[in-house]
């Protein structure tokens, strides 16, 4: 038994090593290869699903945020891209604002509403807080629908125009579109990653290994709870105002629980806390429709299935591994944090036993 | 009006305490809220129609679609849910898994039967009754008279029967119970069972009285029972029944007088506010966490 698992881990055990060693190289390679795909005149349709690709990494990389690094399952992003797509359409089509301009106001009015749905975290937990963001999601839906002077309701907004960039138009066709996504995506991934090390990123962290330990450890639990749902929401807002302009036509429908699973499908088969699974996760739940259209209706399935066997069987996602710390960690002080059936006061004994010992 | 509104919300909301019951029922045990619910639920009303269409009866039809939901209902525990508490997962991880059955059988339903509705017939004779101004149908008083007798057969196995015994006992103090020799993985099926036949009966009422059936209709029935199970208080009977009468009568009143388009989110909006400002619903028990 125990060989047969030492022989299974080794495959594993050295991914980490390979990123760690050549994981600049890998992504300077990939970055180069992306900025150059335009110009493979690839057509349209798969431009489109690349674009795709790159919006649903994005909207996995906010995700991310909430359940990868501070351990809150959000089900209602799709509500935070509807806010961002609709703040953006509506202020570039009725008002002729500049598009820059309102996918940055819609991505402050997504980060508002993070923010309110930040709020309840003061109260509640875990599922809890889960179905507060569902119940989230829906209301815009119905604000959507009931709001009809200003978001058309159900017959939705049509001719969404394309942003524009000194005078060109970025399309789908010249490239544009693609360009701007990348661009979105590589400002969020290094967001995201110079996150991860600062005290927000690191309390973030601190939150979803022990709740109760963070407390203890003076982390203002309910702020950085909050500024999760903030960062997660102002992320998916900016996605959602290109997301708009790629679809051309957006109503209430576009952004339904689907959605908001499909993204937690993208965090959860690639490894939550991780950014490059983010990117392998909206890589396969994007392209895997695609393909699988032979399979018809059940090809939706797959998400689903997705969920459940990932964390069955992989709950660190495809590519998550433990935590390859350069920093030296005795062993005792890990199971310290990944035992979750040792009770805290069990937890507190055996460290403060271990502290007496070292003195 | 507002009282015949009141009394057609009343029997929706018979229909929504059966629904939540089933969350009620899961979470006591496992402290887990089973998002797969409301799949199962509309699993239940498709696969009654399907057995009504082969022909062989109303009454079997109905019967073997009830207890076939029952034994989803167990299924989805011991597939998904019973390999995770052996791994001793964290508590995210069974919400997730929940999620993705729900998908799972709502996208197959999708794909095996389509999208569109299709009609259910009625289960109970057509007509009505007049009291006090106020019209029943049959299938509205029929709807009631069938939630509640349920609801009564519920509280009496759950208080009064030794399985009822051992599933509280089991909510109270797991390992506690397995330790005086309770087989409590049995007990988990059982509650699953349970929840899956309530679900079930609830799917083939609310169908008939709506008079039709389709895939994706648990998602909005799901959520709103577990609403009513919150404002209750989840994990108490008396709490989901309340709960369920309260969301339907709310529902129906807004849809009457603020527009039928606020009718499904009447349910979140009760949700949030209760959820925000008494968490423990009506009738739950003030949950202590040590550490």
């Amino acid at each position: 038994m125990e060989t047969e698992q030492n022989t299974k881990t080794k495959f594993s055990d050295m991914l980490p090593i390979l990123f760690h060693k050549y994981g600049w190289f890998m992504v300077g390679g990939i970055v180069l290869l992306l900025l150059a795909l335009p110009l493979l005149n690839l057509n349209s349709y798969l431009m489109n699903i690349l674009v795709k690709v790159g919006i649903y990494t994005t909207l996995g990389l906010g995700l991310n945020v909430l359940v990868g690094y501070t351990g809150l399952v959000s089900l209602g992003q799709a509500g935070f891209v509807a806010i961002g797509a609709y703040t953006t359409t509506i202020l570039t089509k009725q008002f002729g604002v500049n598009f820059f301009l309102a996918a940055l106001l819609g991505a402050f009015l997504a980060g508002f509403f993070g923010l309110l749905i930040g709020l309840p975290s003061l109260r509640l937990k875990g599922t809890y807080l889960s179905i507060i963001t569902l119940g989230f999601g829906e209301i815009i839906r119905t604000i959507i629908i009931v709001w009809q002077p200003v978001t058309n309701g159900p017959m939705g907004i049509r001719n969404i125009p394309s942003p524009e960039l000194f005078g060109t138009k970025l399309t789908l066709y010249n490239g544009g579109l693609f360009y701007l996504v990348l661009a979105l995506l590589i400002l969020v991934t290094l967001f995201c990653q110079l996150l991860i090390n600062t005290k927000t990123g690191r309390a973030m962290r601190a939150i979803k290994g022990d709740e109760t330990a963070a407390i203890m450890m003076g982390v203002n639990v309910t702020y950085y709870k909050i500024a999760a749902f903030i960062i997660a929401a102002v992320i998916s807002g900016l996605a959602g105002s290109i997301f708009a302009t790629q679809l051309g036509y957006i109503d209430q429908n576009t952004f339904t629980f689907d959605m908001s699973t499909i993204i937690l499908s993208i965090v959860i088969m690639g490894g939550m806390g991780t950014i490059r699974g983010m990117f392998v996760g909206a890589l396969i739940l994007v392209v895997f429709p695609e393909i699988a259209r032979p399979l018809m209706d059940y090809r939706f399935v797959f998400y689903g299935l997705v969920l459940v066997l990932m964390m069955r069987f992989r709950p660190q996602g495809l590519l998550g591994w433990k935590d390859t710390a350069p920093y030296p960690v005795s062993k005792n002080a890990f199971n310290l944090f990944t035992e979750n059936k040792v009770s805290f006061s069990k937890k507190l004994k055996r460290a403060l036993h271990s502290e007496t010992r070292t003195e | 009006m507002i009282i015949q509104q009141i009394f057609n919300g009343l029997t929706l909301g018979m229909t929504y305490a059966l629904i939540a019951v089933g969350y009620s029922l899961v979470f006591g045990i496992l402290r887990l809220v089973n998002f797969s619910h409301g799949s199962v639920y509309a699993f239940g009303a498709n696969i009654v129609l399907y057995l009504i269409s082969l022909k062989f009866g109303l009454g079997p039809a109905i019967l073997i679609g009830i207890l076939l939901t029952g034994v989803l209902g167990v299924l989805v525990d011991k597939t998904a849910l019973e390999p995770l508490r052996k791994q001793k997962a964290e508590p995210v991880a069974s919400l997730i898994t929940t999620i993705g059955i729900s998908n799972i059988i709502v996208n197959l339903l999708t794909a095996l039967l389509g999208s569109q509705k299709r009609a259910f017939p009625s289960l109970f004779p057509a007509g009505d009754i007049l009291v006090l101004g106020i019209k029943f149908t049959y299938t509205q008083v029929g709807m009631f008279v069938v939630s509640l007798l349920l609801m009564l057969i519920l509280l009496l196995i759950v208080n009064k029967t030794t399985i009822g015994l051992t599933m509280r006992a089991s909510e109270q103090n797991i390992k506690a119970a397995q330790l005086m020799g309770i087989n409590v993985n049995f007990v988990i099926s059982f509650t699953f069972f349970l929840s899956g036949l309530s679900a079930a009966i609830a799917g083939a009422l609310v169908s008939s009285y709506y008079g039709m059936t389709y895939a994706s209709m648990g998602y909005m029935a799901g959520l709103k029972a577990f609403a009513a199970a919150v404002l209750g208080g989840i994990g108490s009977l008396p709490g989901s029944l309340l709960g369920g009468l309260i969301v339907g009568v709310t529902e129906s009143l807004a849809a009457t007088i603020l527009g039928s388009e606020f009718r499904d989110s009447m349910a979140f909006i009760i949700l949030i506010i209760v959820l925000i400002i008494m968490p423990n619903g009506l009738f739950g028990a003030k949950s202590i966490k040590k550490v």
